[in-house]
């Protein structure tokens, strides 16, 4: 592992991001406090999808599926006697240990199909949800121990607990990307066979990503069940999630450290700007609004090089007219 | 010592490889000494790259056998044969594209060739100075052109560390100067104990670099042996250049 003066930068703006976020813990009120907890668990979701669909570049539609696995292990966990912590534990595990197993399976398919396959899974554990009445409460849903303490305090709490997991989740990407892991994931996005013909165990990497993948988004729907103390398929299962969370590192830069953060916060405070100006036309005017971004910068805002860009821009007024010229001459 | 007395370091034994119902290679049975430069060749369609695939594990044999070192390497999946000292390099290039050239050449020596990040950029770097690619360094490797690209996969494949190096068409689409570099560096690898297998059309680099020419044709091997002998085979003339040409030369060596 390398540790130059550029992580080290990388690290120090991070940390001061997260410690200013948990300083503002004090100041926030009750409804701030919850904006900002579900901007960092988008933030831990999108960290979480940039390990495979980022810096791996397998387009992976499966992020609720592991929400949802977490949400519900939470749950059932609490409802069989686990303290909070330890169901937490749990849900973590169960996401890794299906993650796992279903990724042996499906990361042997490529592009499309694996996309394919990854929203099955949401589908395929929304189902589970519904009919396994005895275990998961069915379409009825589960009730989740509610937290003791008063209002504040609970807020509070689920907001730093959700932070804490973001800044995990960023950590593991700097430290990743600095190792013999991360190198390899970038070779596998740009290509397989390659990869495997320099002496890399392409697969055992594969499954590690997804793996790590899943267990983040399990802890992420875990703390979201405690936080809401009452899940049901839909919800945690939610197929719209499973689109966005791509789309929001997409804006923000895929296979990069800070893009999936600063990806999501644009998606959100876009998506809220949209919804309050363009109420009629919003799912419209937000989805117009995102393939211009992707079709002007599809590296994402932190992927982009931006002095090339700009220059390019710069110089292209002084193109257009010779070019007529040519023509008409 | 002779090169008989040695054991060889890579040992095919009856190879074959069926797509569909045809045989690609058919009954395969070659050995490599360490040290040595061996050019692999033969028409179009004759099975070269097949048997690459095979030794490098990247097909499955369908039949038959690869000895490495005296022990079997037939099971084993690409990348533990990468790791074991078997480099390949592509005859299609496969660079990993968005990433710098010295990057792309660090992943050889990272995987195959176990090293630590640091100690991989190092590698890289003496690799890159070798095959006179570091001027390159920092350029995404899409940006080579051609005949750079060629050497960028020699660079990483050398890596890799490797005991035996296979060079799919690595001179394909070079210029004669950019050739003869490429020759000067095939010779001082070989000169480290490595054995390199040059699968090759042009003829020049065969007889200008191997003492030992094996001929594949229609997936079989109809020649093995000294390059000059090789060559002057009725049989390699007919593989090359059909029975009518063949015939003739015959002729006109049978006039001589």
């Amino acid at each position: 592992m390398n540790f130059d003066l550029s992580s080290a930068m990388k690290l120090a703006i991070g940390s001061a991001v997260f410690a200013a976020g948990a300083l503002l813990a004090v100041t926030l009120d009750n409804y701030q406090l919850q904006v900002g907890t579900s901007l960092a668990m988008l933030c831990v979701l999108c960290w979480a999808w940039n390990f495979v669909g980022g810096y791996m570049g397998y387009p992976s539609l499966a992020t609720s599926a592991f929400f949802g696995i977490g949400a519900y292990a939470n749950a059932v966990a609490q409802l069989h006697g686990a303290s909070l912590s330890v169901a937490w534990m749990v849900a973590g595990l169960a996401g890794g240990v299906i993650a796992a197993l279903v990724g042996v399976p499906m990361l042997r398919l490529k592009g499309h199909y694996f996309a394919v396959g990854s929203i099955a899974m949401v589908e395929v554990g929304r189902e589970i949800a519904n009919n396994w009445d005895g275990l998961t409460g069915g379409a009825v849903g589960l009730n989740l121990p509610l937290m003791a303490g008063s209002p504040d305090y609970v807020s509070r709490f689920f907001y730093l607990a959700m932070l804490a997991l973001a800044f995990l989740s960023f950590a593991l990407t700097l430290f990743i990307e600095r190792t013999r892991f991360g190198f390899g994931l970038r070779c596998i996005r740009q290509n397989e066979d390659a990869a495997s013909m320099v002496g890399m165990d392409v697969f055992r990497y594969k499954v590690a990503a997804f793996v790590l993948s899943g267990v983040l988004c399990a802890m992420a729907g875990s703390i979201y069940a405690s936080m809401v103390a009452f899940i049901e398929p839909k919800d945690a299962f939610n197929i719209i999630t499973t689109i966005e969370i791509p789309v929001m590192v997409m804006l923000g830069g895929m296979g990069t450290l800070f893009g999936p953060m600063i990806g999501g916060v644009f998606y959100v405070v876009l998506k809220e700007f949209v919804w309050a100006n363009f109420i009629n036309w919003h799912s419209g005017i937000l989805g117009a609004i995102i393939v211009a971004v992707i079709y002007f910068i599809p590296a994402g805002v932190f992927g982009t090089k931006w002095s090339i860009l700009i220059s390019r821009l710069r110089r292209s007024p002084e193109r257009k007219p010779s070019k007529l010229a040519e023509i008409k001459g | 010592m002779s090169v008989e007395m040695k054991t060889p370091i890579l040992e095919i034994r009856e190879a074959s490889r069926v797509f569909g119902g045809v045989n690609a290679v058919n009954s395969v049975s070659v050995s490599f000494m360490p040290g040595e430069i061996v050019g692999l060749i033969g028409p179009n369609g004759a099975g070269k790259t097949t048997l690459v695939n095979l030794i490098s594990g990247f097909l499955p044999l369908s039949s038959g056998d690869v000895l490495y070192s005296g022990k079997s390497i037939a099971n084993l999946k690409p990348h533990e044969i990468a790791r074991a000292g078997i480099a390949r390099t592509f005859q299609i290039v496969q660079p990993f594209s968005q990433m710098t050239v010295l990057e792309n050449v660090m992943a050889g020596a990272i995987y195959a060739g176990g090293l630590g990040m640091r100690a991989a950029r190092d590698k890289a770097v003496e690799c890159l100075e070798f095959t006179k690619l570091a001027s390159f360094m920092n350029s995404p490797a899409s940006e080579l052109a051609l005949a750079n690209r060629k050497r960028l996969e020699f660079a990483k494949s050398l890596a890799m560390n490797p005991r035996v190096l296979m060079l799919d068409e690595v001179n394909a689409g070079l210029n004669s100067s950019e050739i003869d570099e490429a020759i000067d560096m095939i010779r001082e690898i070989a000169a480290r104990g490595i054995t390199v297998i040059v699968i090759e059309h042009l003829m020049r680099v065969v007889t200008s670099l191997a003492k030992r020419a094996v001929v594949l044709h229609h997936g079989a091997v109809v020649a093995d042996g000294p390059t000059d002998v090789v060559f002057n085979d009725p049989r390699v003339i007919e593989a090359y250049l059909g029975n009518k040409f063949a015939s003739r030369v015959a002729s006109k060596k049978g006039a001589a």
